[in-house]
């Protein structure tokens, strides 16, 4: 080969770098084959330790069918390339189309793009889009966000000219405060957004938030958990105009967080706002149903500089595995599995309310609540943390005054065992 | 294949009611004993109803519709499409690796931490920068991480009128776009004749509100910047920094560290460079490293090592924030540490190596027939370009649909845009010389057919399950969901 | 209806044809053919008020977004609503049905720095 190219050695093929760079020394530890690399990355996961999660907080642990990973790690999906050949990449392009028609049909809404990289992300790009439909500069949201999505918003809108984020407070109850969400919209909102559940895991009262935002010609940008419509009421149904999601929750492992799976849905007359890669149907020469990227004229190979976000890979397969859960659940698997989230979550709180020095505030709740204990959480956390218990999110780092506060889940994957194991370790403490 | 298994219906076509796939345990209450009706939906999302066995048989027939990097060749310049070792799928899916929980005690993910940490030297290593973060979720995330951290740094000096980024022509249409995201204004700068960047170009559209200038090295063109140093003085005289898109590192991986020609900042994509599968379109990542003056403005958290104990903990006063609701995606950064810790210093080198050797026998082997628009030697990829005055009316998309027929998939096209009918081939250093000779011989009986039976490329692809399709409509009246 | 001939065009591909006080603009034939099949039009709003040279509209092809330059300065007062539906007419029709948008010119004379229609194809034929 070195023959045909006319060189006696590669180096002659470097002669572009200058010589001084090349090779420098490398400061790397020995080469492992297969076997020790599997022995040491083994030992590394294994110095992770298990504990009975109760943890939520925006990553959630749900129950992942086999049929799921066993699919979507068939080496045709998990190694293809991005689809821009169409005709060659039909089958990840049909699983998109049908991923995006599942979350269309799960939100309720008009349109829905292939996905972003998480719920956070997608939140941002759905406010941008929201400041650029409307033309105005003002941003609202709940102080009852994630704090970690407040600090992704602040740092995708901070070089923006004159955008201001202003945060709308929360009740004792948690629940937003609606006249201050009355004083606060202005012909200068852009849009509002509402968080269903909101951080501490409370329903808000929707229909009445919408009616306030849209009165002030502004749009309602709502971020909902998606395992959650199987029996809650979709955002459609409140008439949100751009829908946002974290979509772990459908068929992803937790993983540390990442990756995530960013959905973000809009009603039609959005669409060419919305960032992100589209599949469309089309017909081939033989009139024959087919799947394309559409709508790319709006994407950054083509817009370069004028596209509305750069985004280019995105999390394709974790939408793959998304599309695959909801296919295996359906409407009613989903509904089965929301319900058990609603009613674990609810009997481990009413079973820690009756415990002495500990109290459950009186909000609707789909599978997370805020327990007010007798000690500060971080203790509550190291002390159930011995007895193999992930007992909760400590609320004392994002909000003033709640070093007693400790944010728990229950999703499915809660036994009832575990559930009578946290009620006897908390009152042990 | 027949006709009849070659139709793909959708899911929702193969949908009867009250069927389903997987069933979970009755709660021991409705959810409307616990929440007001009010909450509650009414009617039944229009999801699929269909058995697991149908649904497993669905995804699997899909599956065999695409092309894949494990069954076809893929040329992709500036994708870097190397072999993706099954043992990392394994590795990063580990249960102790996949049940963390971000929030979980420090004490009970070690282990992760750990390989964050790992995998931040690695980086700093072998790009010789100060600090690394792997939180981006992709190339494209990095370069936003990048150009806010950049802005961030300027900021903190007081220099605030430093608002536009200079970017070459040649430049993927996502440094641009991030440099628009980041509130900067972009300023285009022409490539010189020879594919690189004009230092004149470039010295005139420097000035004190140049924020930073965006390079990708090896260029787009696949060249190296001959002048890099130069380069990097001048951006640096103009107080400025310098930001290198390394979505090509894999033709620098262990010959040569950005940090030592005067790179400030980088991303690196470990879907590219570093093995990790592509599927489909994500999930990436897009670690970020900075020089020891700018690194206190990237994202945080990052992780350290204190006594022992790998934390997320830290002072992180100066830093631009989070660019994603957790730390990275984890699960492919694992990956990517798997591929490095499979090499040494010794074996580094030859990633880059055989990888340039490879892309110049395959444009050396096509000269006469597919010509480079450069003609000189290349780095790991090279950019053909045809004209189809000379080419009985075939462009560039008809020859890459006619290797879709020969089971290759096409090379990159119409990319950079300063090159006219572009066809961009990075064979990377995991293809064998056989597969390069039978990509070679593909093209040249496509060369042959371009002068006998040009219709036939020009109609191309026509062995696949479905023909040319109609963007055109398809863009007109979308149809996004059934 | 807007006669090649008799319009006035700018450099950058659009005709203008008066109309009283204002000025019908769209596409030459050459830009029409350049761009090839048109999927969408991304036309201004009414009310908009637009400078000459300044981008105001963006034709989309499959491959493609082409930026529209106002050939003239005034207000948008009349967008052609037929292109949502139909964006091909302005290929089939790029001086007639395939108009863009209607300006109320704020300053008529800039009419005259524009090209006649000889100008314009010698521009193009270079």
């Amino acid at each position: 080969m070195l023959r045909t190219v006319g060189v006696s050695s590669v180096k002659e093929l470097l002669s572009q770098i200058p010589q001084e760079l090349l090779y420098p020394a490398l400061s790397l530890p020995a080469a492992l084959s297969e076997q020790e690399l599997t022995a040491h990355v083994k030992g590394l996961a294994a110095k992770n330790k298990p504990l009975v999660n109760f943890i939520g907080a925006g990553c959630y642990e749900h129950f992942i069918p086999a049929a799921v990973p066993a699919l979507a790690s068939r080496g045709e999906f998990l190694t293809a390339y991005t689809p821009y050949q169409a005709e060659a990449s039909q089958g990840t392009l049909q699983t998109i189309y049908e991923f995006q028609s599942c979350i269309c049909a799960l939100l309720g809404m008009d349109v829905a793009t292939a996905s972003h990289y998480d719920g956070a992300t997608a939140l941002a790009e759905g406010v941008c889009a929201a400041l650029r439909i409307t033309g105005r500069k003002q941003v609202l949201i709940p102080a009852a966000l994630h704090p970690h999505y407040k600090q992704v918003l602040h740092t995708y809108l901070h070089n923006m000219a004159d955008v201001q984020i202003k945060e709308v407070p929360f009740k004792g109850n948690y629940a937003l405060d609606m006249d201050a969400l009355k004083q606060n919209l202005s012909s200068e909102s852009s849009c509002f957004v509402l968080a269903q559940p909101n951080f501490f895991g409370g329903l808000e009262e929707a229909e009445e938030i919408s009616a306030l935002v849209h009165a002030a010609g502004a749009l309602l940008v709502t971020l909902v958990n998606p395992l959650s419509l199987g029996i809650l009421k979709s955002p459609a149904e409140y008439d949100t105009d751009i829908a946002v999601a974290e979509g772990q929750v459908l068929g992803n492992p937790m993983s540390f967080g990442g990756p995530g799976l960013g959905i973000m849905a809009a009603k039609k007359a959005y669409v060419r706002q919305l960032p992100g890669r589209m599949v469309g149907i089309a017909k081939d020469k033989q009139g024959r149903r087919s799947f394309v990227l559409t709508l790319q004229a709006r994407e950054q190979h083509i817009r370069r500089e004028k596209a509305a976000s750069n985004i280019c890979s995105n999390e394709a397969l974790c939408a793959l595995q998304a599309v695959i859960y909801l296919t295996l659940l359906g409407p009613q698997g989903l509904k089965e599995v929301a319900e058990l989230n609603v009613s674990r979550a609810h009997e481990l709180a009413v079973r820690l309310d009756a415990l002495d020095g500990y109290e459950v505030k009186e909000m609707p709740f789909f599978n997370e609540f805020v327990l007010e204990c007798k000690l500060p959480a971080w203790k509550v956390i190291e002390k159930m943390a011995e007895k193999g218990i992930a007992a909760g999110y400590a609320l004392d780092k994002d909000f003033d005054g709640f070093e007693h506060r400790l944010l728990i889940c229950a999703t499915e994957m809660r036994t009832e065992a575990d559930i009578a194991n946290y009620v006897r370790a908390m009152e042990a403490i | 294949m027949e006709e009849i298994l070659q139709k793909s219906q959708l899911s929702i076509e193969k949908s009867r009611p009250g069927c389903r796939g997987v069933r979970f345990e009755k709660a021991p209450q409705p959810a409307s004993v616990y929440l007001d009706k009010k909450f509650l939906r009414t009617k039944s999302p229009q999801l699929p109803e269909i058995s697991e066995f149908e649904t497993v048989r669905h995804f699997t027939r899909l599956s065999q519709l695409n092309y894949s990097l494990d069954a076809q060749f893929y040329p992709l310049g500036s994708c870097t499409m190397k072999y993706n070792p099954k043992a990392y799928d394994t590795l990063s899916t580990l249960p102790g690796f996949t049940a963390a929980h971000p929030f979980a005690p420090e004490s009970a993910v070690q282990g992760t931490l750990e390989v964050m940490y790992r995998l931040q030297e690695l980086l700093k290593s072998i790009t010789g920068l100060a600090a690394f973060t792997v939180q981006p979720a992709a190339g494209a995330h990095g370069e936003l991480t990048g150009i806010l951290t950049a802005r961030a740094y300027h900021a903190a000096r007081g220099d605030h009128q430093r608002t536009e980024v200079i970017v070459p022509d040649t430049a993927h249409g996502t440094n641009p776009a991030t440099a628009n995201m980041a509130g900067c204004t972009v300023i285009n700068i022409k490539s010189a004749a020879d594919g690189c960047v004009d230092k004149k170009a470039l010295q005139a559209a420097l000035s004190e509100k140049t924020m930073a200038v965006m390079l990708t090295v090896p260029n787009t063109v696949g060249l190296f910047e001959k002048d890099i140093r130069e380069i990097a003085d001048m951006v640096h005289a103009a107080g400025a920094l310098l930001y290198m898109d390394g979505a090509n590192f894999n033709a620098l991986i262990g010959l040569a560290k950005p940090a030592d020609f005067g790179v400030d900042i980088m991303h690196l994509n470990v879907h590219k460079t570093f093995a990790a599968p592509h599927g489909g379109g994500g999930p990436g990542a897009g670690p970020v490293g900075a020089s020891a003056e700018v690194a206190p403005f990237l994202p945080a958290p990052q992780v350290s090592v204190k006594e022992g104990r790998y934390t997320l903990q830290g002072k992180f006063d100066k830093s631009i924030g989070k660019m994603k609701a957790f730390y990275g995606n984890i699960a492919v950064l694992v990956r990517g540490y798997c591929y490095l810790r499979q090499f040494d210093a010794k074996t580094l080198p030859a990633i880059a190596e055989n990888a340039i050797l490879n892309a110049n026998y395959v444009r050396q082997r096509l000269k006469g027939k597919f010509n480079a628009f450069f003609d000189c030697n290349c780095m790991h990829e090279c950019v053909l370009s045809i004209n189809p005055a000379e080419m009985n009316g075939i462009h560039t998309a008809d020859v890459a649909k006619r290797l879709l027929d020969y089971g290759f998939y096409a090379p990159t096209i119409y990319f950079p845009l300063i090159v006219p009918e572009a066809l961009m081939i990075e064979p990377t250093e995991t293809e064998n010389k056989a597969m390069l000779d039978a990509f070679i011989t593909a093209l040249e009986k496509i060369y042959d057919e371009i002068q006998t039976n040009p219709q036939v490329v020009h109609e191309a692809p026509h062995g696949l399950p479905v023909d040319k399709i109609d963007e055109v409509s398809a863009a007109r009246q979308p149809n996004l969901h059934w | 209806m807007y006669n090649q001939e008799n319009c006035r065009f700018a450099a950058t591909h659009e005709w203008a044809a008066k109309e009283g006080e204002l000025a019908v603009v769209g596409i030459s034939n050459h830009a029409q053919e350049e761009i090839s099949d048109i999927v969408f039009v991304d036309l201004p709003k009414v009310g908009t008020q637009v400078k000459v040279g300044q981008n105001c509209c963006v034709i989309e092809s499959v491959k493609s977004a082409s930026e529209i330059y106002a050939p003239v300065s005034g207000e948008i007062v009349a967008v052609n609503e037929a292109l949502n539906d139909d964006p091909a007419l302005v290929n089939r029709e790029p001086h007639a049905g395939g108009w863009l948008f209607k300006i109320k010119m704020a300053n008529p004379a800039e009419m005259d720095a524009l090209l006649d229609f000889a100008g314009y194809q010698a521009t193009i034929q270079k």
